[in-house]
């Protein structure tokens, strides 16, 4: 059971420090998730920390491999307006 | 017939560093400073009008995350291209970004201030903003240090930014009501969660005025800045700058919303728009009853560099600072050579100014004659003086002259009528945007202005003027107002032409 980061993600350091398994970290193209490491946060906190401030909506997928936050979910932006 | 400089007619002398009429700031704000603040503000470009047109300042980017999403920000942050808060085109580690702060404060002696502004929020990235400054603070002590932020997480960090002599904070405050709040923040981070709606707002402005409070207490001076968004928080505006002037905030600065479409900001997508120029100039008017307010923002990015109108990061990318060779010692005995110049100068200025304002107060008094005001736009590259010319000019200075004398009203920017080939085939267009630009205005100053936009923008209303090349920008402007007077032009007969612009 682990998250992990996409290609979406920008780099912008946010999640890193909140990890409490310290399973974040830096690479490139973009920071990753050790899938060894990463317990989803059970635990330590009601909610995924990474995915709790990250501000990129599908730059972090759950173990299912959808994403933790949708499309739209995070800025209001009308699906058919993020389209265009 | 000598005007006199607005609120300069008061009893008392000026005196101290800021004083030349135009501080954004009215002079009489200013002076009134007690001497230990207006130390702190004189050479502060973001904080002294007057201190604009001299000292520079610049952003390093080391601070990426942030803690809450505005609805006119997205995430992407690498567009050289743009130039707007929340853009910069390379990240730093504290560890560069010190060595850029020293390249460039070595190469560009003007510049006094270091700003950490983002792409993210500062205090979001606790440990690298405070690293950047520890180091700065041993290495540049010549530097002023200063951070701003959203403030969700300032009151926790209060005391450890007043270990590093920052001494100049600004929280942005887009309102104090969470039902207005709710539309301008979708979320925010608390406590480890992810908290949306009207209760992040709330939690959001409690945190703003709490940390504006303990900043105050500690005699850190605080700017508060705040967009303008139309329909959402523009009539609110005025009663959040009552209060955070009632709290202690030293200067507020009313900035509008930048909301082009291709930004992929909810704002931009949704059809918000920023306010026109008349509408955030009103705005100012209307909150300067009761604060002083800033109008020479230029809403720069995150990892600007340069006096406020310019931007020349691109001079110091990673790569090229890499190359340099600082000796940051010996640039800290020319740097200080150079302000003492740009000091002694401000002060020749005031000297003069102080003269010209008794003059006025023996002989001006009774032959007050009441005209109406009048706008005119300024070509400048800074110094105080106009310098620039109408083909090269990126941005105008607006200042209105009226019977009370000059004030600075903000700045308007637009394409260069002249630069370089590419434009200048297009130069049709580019003309019309500057003069849609300038509406309003019925001058324009400027060191030259070519022959071919001359016609244009007579018709216009707007009076070409080359003649005060190198003269201060408020003399200028009063001598081209006296004209005005002594031609019958000052009668209330344009008002109309006034308001249709």
């Amino acid at each position: 059971m682990a998250l992990e980061i996409i290609e979406l993600c920008t780099n912008c350091w946010a999640c890193q420090p909140l990890c409490p398994s310290k399973a974040i970290y830096e690479a490139k193209p973009h920071f990753m998730i050790d899938p060894d490491k990463c317990n989803e946060c059970s635990g330590d906190f009601e909610d995924s920390q990474c995915s709790s401030i990250c501000p990129i909506e599908g730059a972090i997928l759950n173990a299912d491999g959808e994403p933790m936050n949708p499309p739209g979910s995070l800025t209001n932006i009308p699906l058919q307006k993020l389209a265009a | 017939m000598q005007l006199p400089v607005i609120n300069n007619t008061a009893s008392e002398a000026p005196k101290g560093g800021c004083s030349a009429g135009s501080c954004g700031s009215t002079d009489d704000q200013m002076n009134h400073l007690p001497e230990h603040i207006r130390q702190k503000v004189f050479n502060h470009p973001c904080y002294s009008e007057e201190a604009h047109h001299y000292f520079a300042r610049m952003h390093v980017a080391v601070a990426p995350a942030c803690n809450i999403q505005c609805n006119y920000c997205n995430r992407k942050y690498d567009c050289a291209n743009e130039s707007r808060p929340g853009v910069v085109s390379e990240l730093h580690h504290p560890v560069q970004a010190v060595k850029k702060v020293l390249a460039v404060a070595a190469t560009i002696p003007q510049m006094t201030v270091l700003g950490i502004a983002g792409p993210g929020d500062p205090l979001a990235n606790p440990e690298r903003t405070f690293e950047t400054f520890r180091m700065l603070s041993e290495q540049a002590p010549d530097i002023k240090l200063c951070v701003s932020t959203n403030g969700l997480s300032l009151p926790e960090q209060v005391e450890e930014l007043s270990k590093y002599n920052i001494d100049h904070v600004t929280i942005t405050i887009n309102c104090v009501d969470p039902d207005v709040g709710a539309q301008i923040y979708p979320w925010i981070f608390w406590k480890n969660k992810r908290i949306k709606g009207r209760e992040a707002a709330e939690i959001l402005i409690a945190q703003q005025q709490k940390g504006l409070e303990m900043l105050v207490a500690k005699g850190i001076l605080v700017k508060v800045n705040s967009v303008m968004i139309p329909g959402v928080n523009d009539k609110h505006l005025e009663e959040v700058s009552k209060i955070v002037k009632a709290k202690g905030a030293f200067l507020h600065n009313v900035m509008p919303l930048i909301s082009e479409a291709e930004h992929g900001t909810f704002y931009g997508l949704t059809g918000q728009r920023g306010p026109t120029n008349e509408e955030l100039q009103a705005l100012q008017d209307a909150c300067e009853g009761d604060m002083n307010m800033m109008r020479h923002c230029r809403q720069c990015r995150a990892d600007a560099v340069g006096l406020l109108g310019e931007d020349r990061g691109s001079e110091f990318t990673m790569d090229k600072v890499e190359q340099m060779e600082i000796n940051y010692p010996e640039a800290m005995k020319m740097r200080a050579e150079v302000h003492a110049a740009i000091n002694e100068e401000l002060e020749s200025k005031r000297l003069a100014k102080e003269s010209k304002v008794q003059l006025v107060s023996i002989q001006g008094v009774q032959k007050k004659e009441v005209t109406r005001p009048v706008l005119m736009a300024v070509a400048t590259k800074g110094g105080g003086v106009i310098n620039e010319h109408f083909g090269h000019a990126g941005e105008f200075l607006i200042y209105e002259a009226s019977s009370d004398g000059v004030r600075f009203i903000g700045h308007r920017k637009t394409t260069p009528y002249c630069e370089g080939d590419i434009s200048c085939g297009d130069g049709e267009s580019v003309l019309d945007k500057t003069l849609k630009v300038l509406a309003g205005c019925e001058a324009v100053l400027c060191s030259k202005v070519g022959y071919e936009p001359w016609g244009p923008l007579e018709a216009a209303g707007i009076q070409p003027n080359g003649e005060h090349a190198m003269e201060p920008i408020e003399d200028a402007v009063l001598k081209v107002y006296e004209e005005m007077r002594v031609a019958g032009k000052l009668e209330a007969k344009q008002d109309e032409q006034q308001k249709v612009a």
